[in-house]
């Protein structure tokens, strides 16, 4: 356990200086965009003593090493400034974006696993035959549909046409109260509030663009497993395992599978960071007050405080989805050890 | 399904079975009778509950118009285009019972409506009107600006004489300052609860009106959900005119088009507000959706040459540029016909109607004649830029003409310009060569227009426009009354160089669209917001 700690520890520590470059980086990028956030501001009207006061108002007069130092000191004080495009501190804009965000990828793909390894299982023992061919049709159906295709399609046939989805309106339809808030997440937040009609609620908006993320999501899940597969069951040591007698459930799942999972789960964590900042176009077709969204908007008008929040946001964020998956590692292979 | 479809459901709202039944109506106080809830989507985001606050957008002001009172507001008229709009000729009463203007123009003296209440029950007084007024003169940015056109510039205008009576005194008559109390920037706050949230830093309690409104207008903001929605409930004791039908408004933000109009076709919503012109004219043509097109007022949609630019200083190259634009392709591939074409009108001007048809149209052959008597005869290369953020209708528009340039000698490249780049570069800096252009006038005068789009280094002369005459003449023009001898002649006037100087050439007047599915009532205002009191169900 003290291996463990000291290895989590480490890896913590590793992130200290990656976290600092992305400060600073952050920062510059934000400044080095086109576009003047005070004369976009200053609204239709506005002549050039108003986009001044404006830009004294937003401290962006001062020189660019002044401004960096201030936002460093708001930084350490736990105040990432406030967002213009929201009118909102970025802190507060975060808080509740990012669980929205992170409950519908993770929902997601929680989805396209249960589907996709499977599939990549069942296809890399079966290689040629129709699961194998269903797979690749899947997959590359999957792939090939822009996500706000398949989230039109999907919003015109079951809720437009069939009327079986509730209306694409975000994360609660209107007539619902939004749990009170202690994750974020709304289905953790309904279950806790023991509000089971509320997180039905939830759970209804989530299906589609949950399906739209996963159908994007499976290609890479589905393809990996069955490549990984593939090559573990091919292995010397799989071989040794049938000449051994061992029963074909116990060489599949018991060492086939659980060597082929190291790739698996690194894609899963490339997958998940991709599609953290990446589902953009989901958020915009399911009206989903989600992080990618507000991040597009808020690098559209130059607002500073926001991208940079958002990036830190991000960066934490891989720093311990990595520390994550490297946990996992030594979970699943005994010779990555803790120490 | 229809039988739990949104519509039914929203007729259940009205009996006290579909309130107990839902969790969202449970928590809001119960209400009898009249009314119900209607469900809106819009494409635009609210970033503040306040209007004077520095970065406020424009989806905001909505906030300002239904939740705040003015003195004044515009009349009622039918639009073209069907539905109702708001009339700039007639001035209406709102918190103001009654105001009077001194013979000499300088000094209006208001009377406050006696039986007038903020929603926290306390009086309105002329005090609340005068700390209002100062703010929105003080709080600098677009409200100052938009204040100033009015004359209205400094707190000492401003003068509370007692409880009921508020009087305002102009350094110099304009015919602007009443029709200016009517849009929304002048609303009044409560100025004991913003006062009482005020702090040193922060004398104007911005910080505090950004997230709570104080006001006494027909509807008070319940919830808002950055991002997400905004509700509204109606404030029974409101006395700026008639009480909403609507005893709840539900604003939902959804920035998918292709949602919004999932959405209105099933009628799971009542009304998607501003939605693009394709879609307008698509629904337009089906059972169920009433669609209202109505032609922006004082808004036209420009091509601009830029006088910075060597051969655009040429009137023959710039009446070439005019007589070559295919523009009722343009109207119908951009548009989709929505709006009202600006070209193909009388050479003489005899009234001084506004938006108008220019006196040019489709004509290739004079377009080349013009071109040949220029001294650019063998024809030229520029680039012309569009903003990213205007795509919509920039877009088409721009191919069209690139493709109509073409013909007369004329090489363009289409440049797209970041929406957030595309102020500095047109407005500011005013160094596009050629450019499409949109501005229109709140205030909805033809001078008003002049002076914002045609006077030399203002903000929306993205040509670098100058001509002596239009100089005198918008500023003798822009403050005299509309009956004065001299108003008429001198548009006239200007509208003469304008068309015969083409530093604009006019396109289209664009219109704002509104879908409507189960609802009634929806009327058109200059600001292109969204004003949800006279809104009705489709049956009353």
């Amino acid at each position: 356990m003290a291996a463990r700690s000291k290895m989590i520890l480490g890896r913590v520590a590793q992130a200290i200086p990656v976290v600092m470059g992305v400060v600073v980086i952050s920062f510059l990028l934000t400044r080095a965009l086109p576009g003047d956030p005070a004369a976009y501001f200053a609204g239709p009207a506005a002549d050039e003593a108003s986009i001044a006061e404006i830009r004294e108002t937003l401290g962006l007069d001062e020189p660019l090493f002044q401004q960096f130092f201030y936002y460093v000191g708001d930084l350490i004080r736990g105040d990432l400034g406030t967002s213009l495009t929201t009118g909102q501190a970025v802190l507060t804009d975060l808080g509740a974006r990012l669980p929205a965000s992170l409950e519908l990828t993770l929902v997601a793909l929680l989805l396209s696993c249960a589907i996709a390894i499977p599939l990549g299982v069942l296809a890399a023992t079966r290689p040629g035959t129709w699961v194998d061919h269903l797979c690749r049709v899947l997959v590359t159906a999957g792939v090939s549909m822009p996500t706000f295709f398949t989230g039109i399609l999907l919003i015109y046939i079951f809720y437009y046409l069939a009327g079986l989805a509730p209306s694409p309106l975000g994360r609660l339809d209107f007539i619902y109260l939004s749990p009170p808030h202690v994750t974020g997440f709304y289905l953790i937040d309904a279950a806790l509030a023991g509000d089971w009609e509320t997180w039905l609620g939830a759970l209804k908006q989530l299906i589609l663009p949950a399906t739209t993320l996963a159908l994007f999501t499976l290609a890479p899940i589905a393809r990996m497993t069955r490549a990984a597969m593939l090559s573990a069951l091919s292995s010397d040591f799989i071989r040794t395992a049938r000449a051994a007698g061992l029963s074909d459930r116990k060489v599949l799942f018991g060492y086939a599978f659980r060597n082929a999972l190291l790739p698996v789960v690194t894609t899963l964590g490339m997958v998940f960071s991709f599609t953290l900042g990446a589902n953009v176009l989901v958020e915009k077709v399911f009206a989903w007050p989600g992080i990618g969204s507000y991040a597009v908007e808020a690098l559209v008008v130059s607002d500073y405080a926001a991208v940079q929040g958002f990036v830190l946001a991000m960066a934490l964020l891989f720093v311990a989805l990595n520390l994550v998956i490297d946990i996992a590692y030594a979970l699943i292979d005994p010779r990555i050890g803790l120490n | 399904m229809t039988d739990t479809s949104r519509r039914n459901f929203l007729k259940l709202t009205g009996t006290t079975m579909g309130a107990a039944m839902l969790p969202f109506l449970k928590a809001m106080p119960a209400h009898a009778q009249t009314g119900g809830t209607i469900v809106i989507v819009s494409g635009q985001t609210i970033n503040s509950l306040d209007l004077h606050r520095t970065g406020t957008n424009r989806a905001s002001y909505q906030v300002a118009v239904n939740c705040y009172d003015r003195l004044v507001s515009f009349g009622t008229k039918d639009a073209p285009g069907g539905g109702l709009s708001y009339d700039y000729d007639t001035i209406v009463p709102e918190l103001a019972e009654s105001w009077t203007i001194s013979d000499d123009g300088l000094t209006m003296t208001f009377k406050i409506k006696s039986d007038a209440t903020f929603w926290d029950g306390r009086k309105v007084t002329a005090a609340d009107v005068k700390w209002s007024f100062d703010r929105a003169v003080s709080a600098g940015g677009f409200p100052t600006v938009q204040m100033k056109a009015g004359g209205l510039e400094r707190p000492d205008q401003f003068e509370a004489v007692d409880d009921e009576t508020f009087v305002i005194t102009l350094d110099k008559p304009s015919k602007l300052t009443l029709p200016d109390l009517a849009v929304p920037v002048p609303f009044i706050i409560n100025s004991e609860v913003a006062k009482a949230n005020a702090t040193e830093d922060d004398p104007w309690a911005m910080e505090y009106l950004h997230m709570t409104p104080a006001g006494s207008g027909a509807f008070q903001v319940v919830r808002w959900d950055q991002g997400q929605q905004l509700v509204y409930e109606r404030n029974d004791a409101w006395v700026g005119g008639p009480l909403p039908s609507f005893e709840r408004v539900i604003v939902r933000e959804v920035p998918s088009p292709a949602t919004r109009r999932a959405l209105i076709e099933r009628g799971d919503v009542q009304m998607s507000f501003n939605i693009p012109n394709k879609d307008a004219a698509e629904l337009d043509a089906m059972d169920g959706v009433d669609v209202y097109s109505t032609p922006i007022e004082n808004c036209i949609h420009c091509l601009c040459p830029n006088f910075n630019f060597e051969p655009f200083q040429d009137a023959n190259v710039r009446k070439a540029l005019a007589y070559a634009i295919p523009y009722e392709a343009i109207f119908q591939t951009a548009a989709y016909g929505r709006g009202a074409p600006m070209w193909g009108g009388e050479a003489e001007i005899t009234d001084t109607a506004w938006p108008r048809k220019s006196p040019y149209m489709t004509d290739l052959a004079k377009a080349k004649e013009h071109m040949a008597a220029s001294s650019f005869a063998s024809g030229f290369e520029v680039p012309l830029s569009i903003s990213l953020g205007l795509a919509d209708w920039m877009e088409p528009t721009a191919l069209l003409l690139q493709e109509a340039f073409g013909e007369i000698g004329i090489k363009t490249q289409i440049e797209k310009i970041p929406g957030a780049n595309w102020r500095t570069a047109a407005l500011v800096e005013k160094r596009l060569p050629l450019h499409l252009e949109n501005f229109g006038g709140w205030l909805n005068t033809p001078d008003y227009y002049f002076f914002w789009a045609y006077k030399h280094g203002h903000l929306f002369n993205s040509s670098n426009y100058l001509n002596e005459e239009i100089e005198t003449l918008v500023d003798s023009t822009l403050h005299i009354p509309m009956d004065d001898p001299a108003y008429a002649p001198n548009i006239k006037r200007m509208f003469e160089i304008a068309f015969e100087d083409l530093p604009r050439i006019p396109l289209w007047q664009p219109a704002l669209n509104v879908a409507m599915n189960d609802a009634a009532g929806y009327e058109f205002w200059f600001h292109r917001q969204l004003d949800v009191r006279p809104l009705t169900t489709a049956t009353s």
